[in-house]
């Protein structure tokens, strides 16, 4: 499947391969936390099938989801940038199936092959400035009266 | 040609959701409109309030389906009708999705909020044909689970394995909510085409058809097969008024529908 | 035109007796006459009732009735009204509806006006004018049944110019003060020397040469036909105003983020009158009017002005917020997204909007600033290019 951000077309196909060299397959059951808000980001995933979902935990209302992320979709990329902590909580919706990553095993790599680490990068920017955007577009509220796309 | 308001029946009322409501149309005497196509619009007319335009969200043999949201005058007037009330109708107006030129294509459909509505005819009908087009995909965003229009519908077509591939997605979800939640373009990875052989249908707020047609351009579809339909003031429906220009498209005569090779220019130039 | 037999010559007795065949035929007959210090299309019952001996003086911003010893009736330049006040009225009714008390609608189409209508001195400018709003209202796929009506019905006599304006520019707009082509039931050209005060008539219709016929003329003679030719010719280069001589349809589709846009946005007023005098402006709204029952409802059309800033409205806003874009839709429209949407331009070049402009923009002005604007971006483009 054809996208932007996903490890298919996001990597050009020899740092594609280098990646998924060091990929781990694993699968969640449904209702498995992958990951913590504030814990140390040690890991990554590309998800191959199932949902994701990424919340923040508001008290009195438990985990408010932020967004789901499925099939090709980079899962994480606090990762890639210091302090390496994870921003918000993950958790499997679904049965997810994955390729799982170590970070530093990642970063190691990068920092030994730039051109590599710059395939990298970009690739998580481009993941991060396409959920930027379409977060900036959420805010709008374009669907609400007056915003939406009804008739009169 | 109808240049007065042609009597139709409420026949049908169906609260879609706390500010939106479909009304089944019937026509009240002898006189009928023309056949619909998916896409195009009628000018619906609330005794003493006023006209709106609004497209058909359903065609059936007789009756017509508008799905009307409640945001100025008229549109109150008219979702405040009960069966039994009559309405006015012009129309058909505009163009259409023009389905019938993705023959043997894959088709997306993306819609953002009530811009499902008019999409709806062209889902149905492409669904009922569907051995005439490649895969079909409905990618539908909804602001929240309550919000969601034709829920029942779309919540089954994402459940089903047929022929549709349906994916709906909301911008906050709320307890009971069974999909996604992010802005719809996101939901094209999940999507099944094959871009350079795709028509791309896409409704909703300007914003959303703007980052869903680039979106769609850089994964590899023709600008002029990402259909989208634009919206201007509109006060006669007949090319006459000069309400709803948009640069030189009248869109009332060469719109609501038009592609994104004609529009992308178009929606650069602000306040235009 | 020499030798064309359907030619004859009017004096003022002819005029008069033109005008009363016409009105004997039913028809109302319009014609310029003055009025409030102004020339005001008007009905009118005989030659008397014309502006014989009144000229006009025109600037940006400026109009002024003078009086011409020669006693000229058509020397006067265009007054703020256009024939579309008759053809394309500013009120009309289309609709009345009832509601029945068990809630059922029924819907009368009004029928429209059944006037039937003589203009008297239509200007080359308002002829072009008059053919380019029969395609917006009547070519289309749904012709605007009032405006064909009325349309269909209209007996046109044209006048030639031999006096143009200040603030006239047809030449430029490729017309001219000449009636050329069709379009038009009788043309007159004044003629106004020793050899008296008169007026050559060309026939362009059936319904023209009847009603020639009709009145006492003199056949056409060489020295009339060569006196009328020589004062529209001459008129042609007494043109005050003149487009810039480029493709204006081009200039405006690039010129759509120029700076001129501010400049001209700080001295509009936004008030429309460029709009209501305009011979093609077409744009109207719909009011909704009930009684007091409010079992009854009627629908009007009204003009509407792109320049009033609810003109653009879509749930929440208008569209077109700033002045700027508000003069930028008029003139882009008038001057080029025309060609897209009805094929040709909507500018005749009579001068009105130059006229009437309270603080005397000038189109032609506007065009050739945004022309210098796009020369200069294209020189710096130029050399931006080679320095690379």
């Amino acid at each position: 499947m054809t996208s932007t951000t996903t490890v298919s077309v996001g990597l050009p196909v020899e740092h594609r391969d280098r990646l998924m060299r060091l990929a781990r397959e694993v699968s969640f059951g449904a209702g498995t936390r992958l990951f913590e808000e504030g814990r140390r980001a040690d890991r990554f995933w590309v998800i191959r099938t199932g949902t994701v979902l990424l919340d923040l935990h508001v008290p009195g209302r438990g985990a408010a989801v932020i967004e789901s992320l499925g099939h090709g979709e980079l899962l994480g990329w606090s990762w890639h940038y210091p302090p390496y902590v994870w921003q918000l909580g993950a958790g499997a919706l679904s049965p997810v199936r994955a390729w799982e990553f170590d970070a530093e095993t990642v970063r190691a790599l990068c920092a030994r092959d730039p051109a590599f680490g710059r395939s990298i990068a970009t690739w998580v920017g481009r993941v991060v400035t396409h959920r930027l955007q379409a977060s900036r577009i959420r805010l709008l509220d374009l669907y609400a009266p007056y915003g939406s796309g009804s008739r009169a | 040609m109808s240049d007065v308001p042609v009597p139709h029946l409420v026949t049908g009322m169906r609260r879609e959701t706390a500010d939106t409501v479909s009304l089944t149309l019937t026509p009240a005497g002898q006189e009928a409109l023309e056949p619909f196509a998916p896409g195009q619009f009628a000018m619906v007319y609330a005794f003493g309030v006023g006209e709106i335009p609004v497209s058909v969200s359903r065609v059936g043999r007789r009756e017509l389906v508008h799905t009307i949201r409640s945001v100025g005058a008229v549109s109150a007037a008219l979702c405040a009708l009960r069966p039994g009330s009559q309405v006015g109708l012009r129309g058909p107006f505009g163009t259409g999705w023009e389905l019938e030129r993705a023959a043997g294509q894959d088709i997306v459909a993306v819609t953002g909020g009530i811009g499902l509505a008019p999409l709806r005819p062209l889902v149905l009908a492409a669904r009922a044909a569907h051995r005439a087009y490649g895969r079909l995909n409905l990618l539908v965003g909804s602001r929240t689970f309550e919000d969601l229009l034709y829920a029942d519908q779309v919540r089954a077509w994402a459940e089903s394995h047929g022929p549709l591939l349906c994916r709906a997605t909301v911008d906050r979800p709320s307890p009971g909510w069974w999909g996604h939640v992010g802005l719809v373009t996101t939901l094209l990875n999940s999507a099944r085409f094959v871009p350079e052989n795709t028509t791309a249908y896409v409704c909703g707020p300007e914003v959303m058809i703007r980052a869903t047609a680039r979106d769609l351009l850089h994964r590899g579809v023709r600008a002029d097969r990402i259909r989208v339909s634009l919206e201007r003031n509109m006060r006669c429906a007949t090319g006459h008024c000069g309400h709803c220009q948009l640069g030189g498209v009248l869109m009332c005569r060469d719109g609501p529908v038009i592609g994104w090779d004609r529009a992308a220019s178009l929606l650069m130039v602000r306040e235009l | 035109m020499t030798n064309n037999p359907a030619t004859g010559v009017l004096d003022r007795d002819g005029l008069s007796a033109l005008i009363e065949v016409l009105a004997a035929q039913g028809r109302t007959v319009i014609g310029p006459t003055v009025r409030d210090g102004a020339i005001v299309l008007a009905e009118i019952g005989s030659a008397d009732d014309l502006p014989f001996g009144w000229g006009s003086e025109v600037e940006a911003g400026r109009y002024r009735l003078v009086p011409r010893a020669d006693g000229a009736v058509f020397a006067h330049t265009a007054g703020p009204q256009s024939w579309k006040t008759f053809l394309h009225p500013q009120r009309e009714k289309l609709w009345s509806a009832e509601r029945t008390p068990d809630g059922a609608l029924s819907v009368t189409e009004d029928d429209p006006e059944q006037t039937s209508y003589a203009f008297l001195g239509v200007r080359p400018c308002d002829l072009r004018a008059i053919t380019i709003q029969d395609r917006v209202l009547a070519g289309g796929r749904y012709p605007d049944r009032g405006y064909r009506e009325r349309r269909t019905g209209a007996f046109l006599i044209a006048a030639e110019c031999t006096e143009p304006g200040a603030t006239c520019f047809c030449v430029s707009m490729g017309g001219g003060p000449a009636v050329d082509g069709s379009g038009f039931d009788l043309a007159l050209t004044e003629v106004l020397d020793q050899g008296g005060h008169r007026f050559l008539v060309r026939v362009g219709s059936e319904a023209g040469r009847d009603a020639l016929d009709g009145v006492p003329h003199a056949p056409a003679d060489a020295e009339t036909e060569y006196a009328a030719r020589a004062a529209v010719d001459a008129a042609r280069d007494r043109m005050g105003r003149a487009m810039p001589p480029v493709d204006l349809r081009t200039l405006m589709g690039e010129s759509l983020e120029a700076d001129r846009w501010d400049d001209v946005a700080a001295r509009c007023l936004t008030c429309g009158n460029c709009t209501m005098v305009c011979p093609t402006c077409f744009c109207t709204t719909t009011e909704e009017v009930t009684d007091l029952t409010g079992d009854h409802a009627e629908r009007w059309l009204r003009w509407d002005s792109c320049f009033d800033v609810a003109f653009s409205h879509l749930h929440g806003g208008p569209v077109r917020a700033s002045a700027r874009s508000r003069y930028r839709q008029w003139l882009t429209h008038k001057l080029s997204t025309w060609y897209e949407q009805f094929g040709s331009s909507g500018c005749v070049g009579c001068g009105r909007c130059v006229t009437w402009c309270p603080v005397g923009i000038d189109i032609t002005e506007e065009a050739a600033a945004l022309h210098d604007e796009r020369a200069g971006r294209l020189r710096h483009e130029k050399q931006k290019e080679t320095q690379r």
